[in-house]
């Protein structure tokens, strides 16, 4: 099937505002969209720029917005999006730096806030600290997150405020915050207390979820979180 | 253009062997990752089935039965001494992940599960279901960011500055701006990853294009074992993607046309867990020999038989990898695979601290490290066990960041030349302007193709003299490659090119390894020379660059409690 990509392009040294380009590529089934941009780099236009490396759905490169939903090139199939046009975006609300490439820094500063680690006071034990099957499962889905910033970006609140600290730094907070073995769990609730930054300006719109391309309950977790602060 | 940014060390590569390594010197030293992918985007994430140490949590296990098992994993060309220190402080460092915080998944008794893996006579595969490489790189990244390391991120390292055999400092690329640097340290270290991309089917992420040993090749020192190259067993079907040796760890089958778990003709006892090495190629003999499914070429990977709960609970990545790039659920229907390229063995030789080396005598280069998968200390030799990469990451990106702190404490900031980045910067402006039409697209898909099909699996003296030659001409081309995108910001056609240039350069030296190596070893496997030759070939291959081509000399395996014998499982 021929499929149009209408790509969003700018280069800062370039162009004065971004446009849009379309391409042409045909496309069979088990194609990602993902390969049609490798398709269209290699052999059409090799000035396009994104993000990629594992093309597994491992490493969370190339989040972008894809037919409207924040979404992994790498794990969509063209097919799947029933479309003979696809609209292919950066993630919105980041810094515009090229092409479909955006500037992920306030992200990861963003979870740095969280004290994302796992914080103890005793001292270790000599061999690893005992977690029961039972207890480890509580962190099952929440360690699927590979920071790709679909969730994030796809959040209203995110739109709108600036310092909004967003599902993906909430979801690693209640990742140790459920952690059976973390001793500093008031700490981790503290970072996403805040009235402005914090949890409470979660609405539960639920967008975080739906774009999570690991399925993590992100909304979920937010949620029990705001029940641990609410019983402090 | 010419900003210098200083540090005591810097490390480049922010996977597992980098982020272990910066560890270790963070509260001794001023250090720094420079690295083209954010931290977590490291392919050291792609890892899934675990980690081996002989903890002893699910059977009695030592670490001299992991010794034994990697070495004779290795062929015997391992190095016994550096798999030694792997297997001996394996379970101390595993302890140490535990208590940063990694998930690993858990016996009934609240330690941590262990599973079988291929060529492991006991279960010491430690794991978080099949997202270990994933939690381990997470986990490190926690512990970077606690301790607050600076992190140079989307930045491509394009050569060292290394001058009377003493290395100080580096040139950089900031992708985002198109900016050189020049980096002076009194150390630096590669952790840069494998070179998996010289091959179209593989396992690996675009960014594997062997960088760091490139740029160690072109600095005139060498680049050890090329020629073994691990193809995994398992990669799904025409895409090449992982699916975890933990998949037969827990029992899943690997079947032929005819419905027969085939295994029992090549490794009657060990069966679908021997060495990966074997398994790829009783896989390419049953679709060489027409008993592919269809005839086509591909066997099937039969996990149902372990049922949706085990599936979902030990092995969810490979159900929703299935589903996703191959249409199969695994929970229903056999998963089409095929032998996929996968490790690396080869690399940057170093000493067992860490210390890269510069010739077969093990002379020390100063201020140069390198650990993991781009480095050959070597604990893998001709095959490495599966479990034992994410092990070699950790316990030699620690060992190597103890070393340097050592070193540290008397080195100082050499001098730098008066242009560091002038060679670089001509390189570049070259690129940009070029002239050329050849397309660097189409060189790269040639060369993963011939790569691919004649230094594969199976090797033969035709193939390999017909691949190099190939290799040559396509070398050649590329000195007319055409770069369509001339700006800085994230020029990702310039970076793509670059790394073009580091397959093309290496890939000589793998296939000229495979053609002067007469011998079947490991991953190395010549069907003109089908057995090993320790007389003439337990030994390391040194490549050197010259005008001609790679020089190669060669190097005495160390050998200390384990006598070579015969490899039959």
């Amino acid at each position: 099937m021929e499929v149009t990509f209408k790509i969003h392009r700018f280069n800062p040294e370039k162009d004065e505002k971004p446009y849009y380009k379309e391409y042409t590529v045909e496309v069979q089934k088990g194609v990602t969209v993902l390969d049609c941009l490798n398709q269209i780099k290699w052999y059409q236009d090799g000035t396009l720029a994104y993000r990629r490396s594992c093309r597994s759905a491992i490493c969370g490169s190339c989040a972008m917005t894809i037919n409207g939903i924040n979404r992994l090139a790498c794990k969509t199939q063209v097919l799947h999006l029933k479309s003979n046009t696809i609209t292919v975006e950066p993630l919105p609300k980041f810094r515009l730096i090229r092409d479909l490439i955006v500037d992920m820094d306030s992200f990861f500063e963003k979870l740095e806030k969280t004290k994302p680690y796992l914080i103890t006071h005793t001292p270790a034990p000599e061999k690893e600290y005992y977690q029961s099957p039972e207890d480890r499962k509580k962190i099952d889905d929440p360690i699927n997150c590979i920071m790709c910033g679909a969730c994030t970006t796809s959040c209203p609140t995110t739109w709108t405020n600036n310092d909004y600290l967003g599902p993906a730094a909430f979801n690693k907070a209640y990742r140790f915050v459920a952690d059976s073995r973390d001793e500093g769990k008031e700490e981790h609730l503290d970072a996403v207390n805040d009235e402005n930054s914090g949890i409470w300006r979660c609405h539960t719109i639920t967008n975080c979820f739906d774009a999570c391309p690991k399925k993590i309950d992100i909304t979920k977790y937010i949620g029990k979180l705001k029940m641990k602060l609410a019983s402090f | 253009m010419n900003d210098i940014i200083k540090h005591d060390v810097i490390i480049i590569g922010g996977g597992l062997a980098g982020m272990r390594a910066a560890l270790e010197v963070c509260d001794n030293h001023d250090v720094a990752i420079v690295t083209k992918v954010h931290p977590v985007r490291s392919h050291s994430g792609a890892a899934q089935g675990g980690i081996a140490a002989s903890l002893g949590n699910t059977s009695e296990d030592d670490y001299e039965k992991h010794m034994f098992d990697t070495v004779k994993g290795s062929d015997y060309l391992g190095d016994q001494d550096a798999i030694e220190i792997l297997v001996k402080e394996a379970p101390e460092n595993i302890i140490e992940l535990e208590h940063f915080g990694t998930p690993f998944s858990r016996l009934d008794t609240g330690k941590i599960a262990q599973r079988p893996f291929g060529g492991h006579s006991e279960p010491r595969a430690c794991y978080a279901a099949d997202i270990t490489g994933h939690v381990l790189l997470h986990n490190l990244y926690e512990q970077i960011v606690k301790k607050g390391v600076k992190i140079y991120s989307e930045f491509y390292v394009l050569d060292i500055i290394l001058e009377d055999n003493i290395c100080r400092g580096l040139v950089a690329f900031d992708l985002t701006t198109g900016k050189l640097h020049t980096f002076h340290s009194k150390a630096v270290m590669f952790a840069t990853g494998g070179y998996g991309r010289a091959f179209r089917i593989t396992s690996n992420a675009h960014a594997n294009t062997g960088d760091g040993l490139s740029i160690v090749y072109h600095a005139g020192l060498p680049i050890e074992d090329m020629e073994f190259v691990q193809f995994h067993p398992t990669g799904l079907y025409q895409q090449g993607i992982l699916v975890t040796e933990g998949a037969r760890g827990e029992g899943g089958y690997l079947i032929n046309k005819d419905g027969e778990r085939f295994m029992k003709r090549y490794a009657p006892n060990m069966m679908e867990i021997a060495p990966r090495d074997i398994v790829s190629r009783s896989i390419q003999t049953e679709i060489n020999e027409g008993r592919g499914i269809d005839g086509k070429d591909y066997v099937h990977l039969d996990i149902r038989h372990l049922g949706k709960e085990k599936i979902m609970t030990l092995l969810p990545q490979i159900h929703e990898l299935a589903l996703d790039f191959v249409g199969v659920d695994c929970i229903e229907a056999p998963i089409p695979i095929q032998p996929t390229a996968h490790y690396s063995m080869g690399g940057i030789p170093v000493n067992i601290d860490g210390n890269v080396i510069c010739d077969e005598n093990e002379t020390k280069v100063t201020g140069l490290y390198a650990a993991g998968e781009c480095s050959c200390v070597s604990v893998h030799g001709a095959n490495r066990l599966g479990c034992n990469s994410l092990l070699e990451a950790v316990v030699y990106g620690r060992r190597t960041g103890k070393f340097m702190n050592e070193f540290l404490k008397t080195a100082k900031h050499e001098k730098l030349p008066e242009k560091p980045t002038e060679k670089i910067e001509e390189k570049i402006s070259k690129l940009l302007n070029t002239t050329g039409n050849e397309s660097p697209a189409k060189i790269r898909e040639e060369l993963q193709e011939i790569m691919f099909r004649k230094c594969g699996v199976y090797r033969t003296e035709v193939d390999l003299k017909d691949c190099l030659q190939t290799v040559k001409k396509l070398q050649e081309r590329f000195k007319n490659v055409k770069i369509e995108d001339h700006t800085r910001t994230y020029n990702t056609d310039l970076i793509e090119t670059i790394e073009l240039s580091h397959l093309l350069d290496f890939s000589e030296v793998i296939v000229q390894g495979a053609l002067s190596r007469t011998e079947s070893r490991g991953g190395h496997s010549r069907v003109d020379f089908p057995k090993r030759d320790d007389a003439n070939w337990l030994k390391h291959t040194f490549a050197f660059r010259t005008e001609n081509g790679p020089r190669f000399t060669y190097k005495p395996v160390k050998i200390t409690k384990f006598q070579p014998q015969e490899r039959k499982y």
